[in-house]
């Protein structure tokens, strides 16, 4: 008896610390790759002649301690975590939509257009709110061919939604010169929403309330695919496409769906963009946060609390990233390269446990 | 190594070009070939017949290369040989023409020719011509040497392949199924063109299902079964034995005598057909690029298995499939207790009472990443009450894993675990647990047994028989004649998309069945 017991109390012992060492290894296969590629960023800054230590320490200083920093850092984090939400229901339902840049800045386009024609006759909440509708409507809409050429004819979604965004891009450019063009201004952009029909701002502080909207989304987000048969039907549609359809789910429509929420969220993020930060949009603008955002939310492996973490700290090195540039003379891209080496870093990271693994089996 | 070796008369040496000397041939877990001898003589169409997995594939792939054989050896002129590559094989004249071709369909007849050339040289596409012309004109075919590959019929293809085959000096020639994709007129081609190829010498393996191409194509016929051979009709007793007598002699060498060899398996049942049929197929039609399916007519009654034999790849998937309402009907009905089916989708056959039981278990019957838990769901998702207003309710969705988990008997560390990680055997009992949990009335099986070992043969074969007893409708599908006469009814035959016949399960069903699976009386 009294040995029955104690085998059970080891194997439960056992599946215990089996349980920390996973999480152990989650941990270190997130923050690994992070440390990995500041060292190797580290190493190519001193290649430049730069002092990595002093470029650290402004993107520390400018982006998380300075309080107009930290402040920016947060306003940052708004779009892309809307951006991020809508990768995480794309990439999870097995949809590569990496046409998100052309869907953001299309609706950034109509919206900043829009915004200030609204002013005169609405009250400011309801001018934000049709603006956060249209903007994630141009961004379904724009979504609408690849859909359509996904779900019934099979046409690979990641070269479609790439010309759309090609041609999304191009096409809000030929918006902003020829027809919202403000004439006030003899540099080509949008009118200008001001500062007070903007977004309103959290507390006393510059942060925009886009923030917000992009924590719900995400939360949202990942509640839908974790929690609902709706997000359980994307999930089997993304893991396993033959057993939806052995299982009788309707793929072409759950795609359809996926288009729609993915570049709806995107489309948002356009609008939040305008209404909370720039105010306007002026000609060749372009971000290009979607791109930016995916390997983000791919070392997140797609979910939205940990892409929060990994949207914060690229934000803390762009907000930061930009001031360190100015300040010791490295284009302001750098960031990105950090951003490269991250995501080179995680692909070592995840080849070495997979190695791991099958070694321990 | 471009002629045809025509010089030595075929009579002149009584010696067979090729012999494998009791070749075994062992996989993890099988015998695929046991002491198996097998004389190749020029001039001679030498026909292997047998069954699925009777070691036809294995026996062919020590010839042209793509496997070594454990013990016994192979001899070419009476010398012993390593066949150690399909590159070794073709230096020592054997050529091999799969079922499914090996050319490239986008480039001409002549360059794919002279593919595997040296990569630095330009082919000599003239040669290539010159000579391919020769041997055409030799074995009794045309082929234009600009053609695209792609734009020839699938016989003309082959015959590019015999070609090629010789080109490259092959004195053996193993046709692997070569009929099954052609047209009856294509097969005859073949036939003849096998013909004239024996008649320069040349010594052909020919792999067929089919014994009246056997009959009638081949010299010498040798039958495998279960990995052994079980007999070889000689070229003269062939003949003397005439058409008749040698069909009841190969269906008796390739199906067995009519007992039961094994005592445990439970006698065949029979006469449990009870009242109106429960399941009636009518008419069914399905358009496939491959096995286009049509006219079939079925009637299942409750408490009824009807067996589907027939060698793989007949239209039994397709047909599976489009009863399940995973395809859509060029034409048919499908009724369900009187009521008609065919216009409803997956979800709305399972609701009243439809279940397939895929033989793809991993490839679409699961999520091998998902847990156990939402596999055994995975056709009622959204339903209550695992989930309502949309929302997962995990305890609901735990219990019934936990009761179908302890009912069905699957093996799994818990219901959390990836149903990846299972055996191939607890995989399938959780697959039979979604499909025969809740109200089903009619269950098709796919090859249920594929792939499983023996205790869960027994296993699943049990769950089948129960189901049946509980006064379900069951179609089962199975390459295993064995299965089908144990389980079934009534046993029904596909080929080529159509059902072929219908027997019940009697004493003589085994010997009627062959015949049909193989093409006798069709």
């Amino acid at each position: 008896m009294s040995e029955t017991t104690q085998i059970g109390s080891d194997a439960l012992l056992a599946r215990r610390s089996g349980a920390r060492r996973e999480r152990v290894r989650l941990v270190a296969m997130a923050l690994g790759p992070v440390f990995g590629a500041i060292v190797m960023s580290g190493l190519v800054l001193l290649a430049l002649g730069v002092d990595p230590i002093a470029y650290y320490g402004y993107v520390v200083d400018r982006g998380l301690i300075n309080p107009y920093g930290l402040q920016a850092t947060l306003t940052r984090m708004g779009p892309l975590l809307l951006i991020a939400a809508g990768l995480i229901v794309a990439f999870r339902a097995g949809i590569w939509n990496l046409g998100g840049d052309g869907q953001f800045l299309l609706s950034a386009v109509v919206v900043a257009a829009l915004g200030p024609l609204m002013v005169p006759y609405f009250p400011v909440w309801m001018v934000l709110l049709i603006g956060l509708l249209v903007g994630a409507m141009v961004g379904a809409v724009w979504s609408l061919l690849p859909a359509l050429l996904k779900a019934y004819q099979g046409v690979n979604e990641i070269i479609t939604t790439l010309m759309m965004t090609f041609l999304g891009v191009s096409f809000a450019n030929v918006l902003v010169k020829l027809f919202f063009r403000d004439p006030a201004t003899t540099v080509p952009q949008t009118r200008t929403l001001v500062v007070a029909d903007r977004l309103p701002r959290l507390f006393d502080t510059t942060v925009s309330s886009g923030l917000l909207i992009g924590l719900v989304a995400i939360m949202a987000v990942h509640l839908l695919m974790t929690r609902t048969a709706f997000g359980l039907k994307l999930r089997i549609v993304g893991a396993n496409p033959r057993a939806a359809i052995h299982a009788g789910l309707n793929v072409p429509l759950l795609t359809m769906a996926t288009f729609a929420i993915s570049a709806a969220l995107a489309g948002l993020a356009g609008a939040v963009e305008i209404m909370g930060v720039q105010g306007n949009v002026r000609a060749d603008w372009n971000p290009a946060y979607s791109l930016t955002v995916v390997p983000l939310v791919f070392l997140a492996r797609f979910n939205g609390f940990a892409s929060i973490a990994f949207v914060f700290l690229f934000s803390v090195l762009s907000i930061g990233g930009e001031s360190a540039a100015r300040r010791t003379g490295v284009p302001n891209f750098f960031t990105l390269v950090v951003v490269a080496i991250l995501l080179i870093m995680l692909g070592i990271t995840e080849y070495l446990d997979q190695r791991r693994r099958a070694a321990g089996k | 190594m471009t002629q045809i070796h025509t010089s030595s008369p075929p009579q002149a040496e009584p010696r067979p070009i090729v012999s494998l000397d009791h070749v075994t041939k062992r996989f993890p877990g099988v015998v695929a070939n046991e002491r198996v001898s097998f004389d190749l003589w020029p001039g001679e169409v030498h026909v292997l017949l047998g069954e699925n997995g009777a070691g036809k594939s294995t026996l062919v792939g020590m010839l042209s290369g793509l496997q070594l054989p454990d013990e016994g050896g192979v001899l070419i002129d009476g010398r012993e040989v390593r066949i150690a590559s399909p590159a070794r094989a073709l230096e020592l004249g054997i050529g091999t023409v799969f079922q499914h071709s090996m050319l490239v369909p986008s480039l001409s007849v002549v360059d794919n020719m002279a593919l595997g050339g040296k990569w630095w040289s330009r082919p000599d596409r003239d040669g290539v011509a010159r000579r391919m012309a020769a041997v055409c004109a030799d074995i009794g075919v045309t082929i234009d040497p600009h053609a695209k590959v792609g734009s020839l019929s699938l016989g003309e293809q082959q015959q590019v392949e015999i070609v090629r085959a010789l080109m490259r000096g092959s004195r053996v020639l193993i046709l692997d199924e070569a009929t099954a994709m052609l047209t009856p007129k294509g097969a005859e081609d073949l036939g003849a063109l096998m013909g004239r190829l024996t008649k320069l010498g040349i010594a052909v393996v020919f792999i067929t299902h089919k014994l009246n191409e056997a009959l009638a194509f081949g010299h010498r016929i040798t039958v495998l079964r279960l990995g052994r051979k079980v007999g070889e009709i000689a070229p003269e007793r062939l003949a003397a034995l005439g058409p008749a007598a040698a069909t009841a002699e190969i269906v008796r060498l390739m199906f067995g005598a009519g007992v039961a060899t094994d005592e445990t398996a439970p006698a065949p049942r029979r006469g449990r057909r009870a009242g109106a049929p429960l399941l009636e197929i009518e008419a069914l039609a399905v358009d496939d690029p491959s096995v286009p399916v049509a006219g079939i007519n079925l009637s299942v009654s409750p408490g009824e298995i009807v067996g589907l034999a027939g060698i793989d790849g007949n239209g039994q998937k397709q047909f599976a499939e489009a009863l399940a309402g995973q395809r859509r009907l060029a034409a048919g009905h499908i009724r369900l207790g009187g009521e008609a089916i065919e216009r409803l989708d997956v979800g709305g056959r399972r609701q009243r009472g439809l279940r397939y039981v895929t033989d793809d278990r991993l490839g679409e019957g699961t999520v091998g990443s998902f847990p156990i838990s939402l596999n055994l769901l995975l056709k009622q998702v959204g339903e209550a009450p695992f989930w309502r207003h949309g929302l997962e309710q995990s305890d609901a969705i735990a219990t019934h894993a936990r009761r179908l988990v302890s009912e069905f008997d699957v093996r799994t560390p818990g219901i959390e675990t990836a149903i990846g990680k299972l055996s191939g055997g607890n995989i399938q009992k959780a697959l039979l647990a979604r499909e025969l949990s809740g109200a089903a009335r009619a269950v098709i099986f796919a090859k249920p047994t594929y792939g499983l070992d023996v205790q869960n043969i027994r296993a699943t074969r049990q769950r089948i028989r129960e189901a049946a007893e509980q006064g379900l409708a069951v179609i089962l599908i199975s390459t295993d004649l064995e299965e089908v006469l144990e389980l079934s009814d009534r046993v029904a035959v596909m080929s080529r998309g159509h059902i072929v016949g219908v027997v019940d399960n009697d004493a003589d069903a085994r010997s009627r069945v062959g015949e049909l699976m193989s093409g006798v009386t069709a």
